[in-house]
């Protein structure tokens, strides 16, 4: 199609403009509205499987990485009931892995970290961790997962299968045993690479992926979310 | 078996699905049944044959129950999981087997031959304690039996020759010759009023698609699954969506625990499921359809392949039906492989392209985006009988039965505590009262509406009214005696939904299990008060934010039994006036402490005195 349409639609009663076809969460970004999210990243399909970034439109709650926008659309944001929801999900995903931030490499440029700081998540939680017992794979020379802090995000799947054109990575099992696989007995049997955008920086939204030889280069205080909240540094409108 | 043979037999199932990773199921399926697992090397095979990585075969395998990595025993026994079948004694069947054979639930023994695993319910619940043993379902199970089979099995017999009898009506047709009975108490005017005529596509044939479209939105008909989405709308969305090709799915995959009148449909009158499904090709302009027939169901498999062969032979299926010239219809059977999940629709389409039975983002909607990105029709098994039944008798005739939003009747499914459990086809608008009398039930303390995912209901709602004004059900009734234990029912449902979640999304992975957790606090005595509050909120998370229907309702059982058995829970809630959390035991805490320091504590052993 050729021509675009425009699409008239509110967050939060402030009016923004869209075009047909966009999710809300992608018009949402181009307004300079930010929308918590951990499993969508700029430039890989939106998958809707964190529920981070779940918002009330025309008060039913949905996924706005993956909810197309429509005209005349009430969209919830910022409201104290999704901020509920937000919390709970994110505790989820702390509580299902094992992350102990005080000792990971990742802390400062973590994602979910930073997530739980930006939604005021500093109390002891209420739910259980479940304390699994997830593995360790070194096995290749520049690249180590360490899958007790996998949050099953997918970002790694999509990167590889849909930029790098590789399956490195794929989902295996279900329920509470889904788990990221990768495509071979262990990471050394598979094609991947150290170049891969599956391995960068940007895909990883924890420190499951390890980019070997790299270990605290930026030092603790003055790493991206050391420096600013999350979701406060985006785009200005119309970009 | 030698690792050329592994790779020649391997190729050559693949060959027979055409190569083609849009029939993983149905490969691994076969894959499974001869060599008993799927293994590392298998998946490579099947990766190379077909064209895809290894990584999405692992996915698929890994995703469905019925396949498995670790070798499987040559005869695997799938006892029945289900709260009713271990109300019925499931226990004491499970330990017979494990002795005879000499296994626990879960192993395979040394020589390959066995394996005992649990399965979700597998549709037979008026009929417990039940098992599948290879294909085969062995019903009413008792302690005798359970140990005559076993020891048969261990002498060598083919489990299909376990059966001492067969079950009433097709279920002893010679492609079926299951010990399954029907157990049809009640046969109303519509599905189970007639045998199968034909009627409805004859009538068809002289119709435009548009008028069929009409007459089923005219006739009220909504899908009989359990989400109750008007068909008609359905069916006009389908048709309206631009395509060269469009495809018309019956689900099969009847799941939910205590539903099974699906399975007596497909018994007695699948005839009239294959004829519903052709009207509807005719009217949305489909040339293909699958039946997604549970892989539990799969004794139904070589009949309902033999009944849509005596279509093709009468001209009602295949090419020019009727002798309407251009009217071209055929329908594949894809066989499930034990995953609940793929009840839910989106899933399902999923499933038969040969992915993880996982949902898919919507919109856009099947209708408008399903089995390879056509837009698909997908209906109940009991819905494409009734739309037979409708062209052939009229939507008027259809709509005066039932209630204002509710046209025709529904198959229930009544199992548990009961003196008639079976298949009831009731109009919509029959209360729970009138139902539990007709199955001697009138003594029941507690009955679930719609299975784990409806609700839990009290004897002060045995007036309301089984139909979607009042109480929606996909036609799961299960009866509960005042001896059952409400929460070890709600503990037993919440284990279901986390062992049938697909695990996509965060709060049906993650909350079920907390969920969980929680109630089997309660039952513990170990909670207090605010686990109340703490149940509702973590219910109402993952009703919200889950992204498809399984955990959008699997926190009913907890909401419903809170709301209408309040007592049960308040009689297991701690009050603590010395500010401890009942959690929290001091004692049990001091224990270790005693031991390691080997003295008592000063502060809490008030007998400590030296």
């Amino acid at each position: 199609m050729t021509t675009e349409t425009t699409i008239t639609f509110t967050i939060d009663g402030q009016t923004i403009e869209g075009r047909a076809g966009q999710s809300i969460m992608d018009a949402a970004d181009q307004a300079g509205i930010y929308i918590p999210r951990l499993c969508d990243v700029e430039g890989l399909h939106p998958q809707g499987s964190c529920r981070v970034c779940t918002v009330k439109a025309n008060g039913r709650s949905t996924a706005s990485c993956t909810q197309p926008i429509e005209e005349g659309l009430e969209v919830e944001n910022e409201t104290r009931e999704l901020r509920n929801y937000r919390r709970d999900l994110v505790r989820m995903l702390f509580h299902e892995g094992n992350h102990l931030c005080p000792i990971c490499e990742a802390s400062g440029n973590c994602e979910l970290q930073a997530m739980a700081y930006r939604l005021g998540i500093t109390q002891a939680s209420k739910f259980p961790y479940l304390q699994p017992v997830r593995p360790l794979d070194a096995s290749h020379p520049d690249i180590a997962l360490d899958t007790n802090r996998c949050i099953r995000c997918g970002r790694c799947i999509r990167a590889s299968k849909d930029i790098d054109g590789k399956h490195v990575f794929g989902y295996v099992g279900r329920g509470i045993e889904k788990q990221v696989g990768v495509n071979g007995s262990k990471l050394s049997k598979t094609n991947v690479s150290i170049e891969d955008y599956a391995i960068s920086p940007d895909v990883c939204p924890v420190g499951c992926i390890i980019r070997k030889g790299e270990g605290f280069k930026t030092p603790i205080g003055a790493r991206k979310y050391d420096q600013s909240i999350i979701g406060t540094d985006k785009k200005q409108p119309g970009n | 078996m030698t690792t050329d043979n592994q790779h020649d037999l391997i190729t050559d199932i693949c060959t027979r699905y055409g190569n083609d990773k849009g029939r993983m199921l149905d490969i691994l399926t076969a894959v499974q049944e001869r060599l008993r697992c799927i293994d590392e090397t298998s998946m490579h095979t099947i990766a190379d044959t077909i064209g895809c990585s290894r990584i999405e075969v692992e996915g698929v395998v890994t995703f469905y129950s019925f396949f498995s990595v670790e070798r499987k025993g040559d005869i695997t026994i799938r006892l029945c999981d289900d709260i009713v079948d271990r109300f019925a004694g499931m226990k004491e069947i499970s330990m017979i087997f494990e002795e005879e054979l000499g296994i626990k639930l879960g192993q395979t023994s040394d020589d390959g031959r066995f394996s005992i695993d649990h399965a979700a319910c597998i549709g037979m619940c008026d009929q417990a304690p039940a098992a599948l043993i290879n294909d085969v379902v062995i019903t009413s199970l008792t302690p005798e039996s359970a140990r005559d089979i076993a020891q048969k099995l261990k002498t060598g017999t083919p489990p299909q020759e376990l059966l001492n009898s067969v079950g009433d009506g097709n279920n002893a047709h010679e492609l079926i010759r299951a010990m399954v009975n029907n157990n049809i108490r009640r046969f109303g005017e519509v599905l189970f009023d007639d045998a199968n005529t034909g009627k409805g596509l004859k009538q068809a044939l002289h119709q435009s698609p548009q008028d069929i479209i009409e007459q089923v939105i005219e006739s009220g008909l909504r899908g009989c699954g359990g989400a109750g989405f008007p068909t008609g709308r359905k069916w006009s969305m389908a048709a309206n969506t631009p395509a060269t090709e469009r495809y018309v799915i019956c689900n099969a995959d009847e799941g939910e625990p205590g539903t099974f009148k699906d399975r007596v449909l497909l018994t007695e009158r699948a005839e009239l499921v294959i004829e519903g499904m052709t009207i509807a090709a005719r009217a949305i302009a489909s040339t293909q359809g699958i039946i997604y027939l549970r892989g539990e169901y799969a004794y139904l498999k070589p009949y309902l392949e033999a009944c849509l062969q005596s279509q093709r032979d009468s001209n009602f299926l295949g090419k020019n039906i009727g002798n309407v010239d251009g009217f071209d219809f055929d329908i594949r059977i894809q066989l499930g492989a034990g995953a609940y999940i793929c009840g839910e629709e989106s899933s399902l389409i999923s499933s038969c392209e040969g992915l993880r039975g996982e949902p898919k983002n919507r919109p856009p909607y099947p209708v408008e985006k399903g089995y390879l990105d056509c837009p698909t029709l997908v209906n109940n098994v009991e819905t494409f009988a009734c739309i037979a039944r409708i062209i052939e008798r009229g939507a008027q005739w259809f709509n005066s039965i039932g209630t204002d939003d509710s046209s025709g009747t529904k198959l229930i499914s009544i199992s548990g505590d009961c003196d008639r459990p079976g298949v009831y086809e009731l109009p919509y608008g029959t209360t729970v009262h009138e139902l539990l009398k007709l199955a001697g039930a009138e003594q029941a303390a507690a009955v679930q509406v719609g299975g784990p995912s409806g609700q839990m209901i009290d004897p002060t709602a045995y007036g309301r009214k089984i139909c979607f004004e009042d109480l929606p059900t996909g036609g799961a009734i299960i009866v509960f005696g005042s001896h059952r234990n409400i929460l070890e029912i709600v503990e037993y449902y919440l284990d279901f939904f986390i062992s049938e979640s697909c695990g996509y999304c965060t709060p049906c992975r993650v909350g079920n299990v907390f969920l969980k957790e929680r109630i089997g606090k309660i039952r513990k005595g170990f909670a207090e008060l605010m686990d109340l509050d703490y149940l509702r909120e973590l219910s109402n998370t993952v009703i919200q934010t889950s992204r498809c229907g399984l955990g959008q309702t699997s926190p009913k059982p907890v909401i419903s039994s809170m709301d209408n058995f309040p007592l049960v829970y308040s009689a297991l809630l701690k009050e603590h006036p010395d500010g401890m959390r009942a959690s929290f035991d001091i004692q049990k805490t001091l224990e270790e402490s005693r031991h390691l320091a080997k003295r008592r504590s000063h502060i809490f052993d008030t007998s400590y005195d030296n």
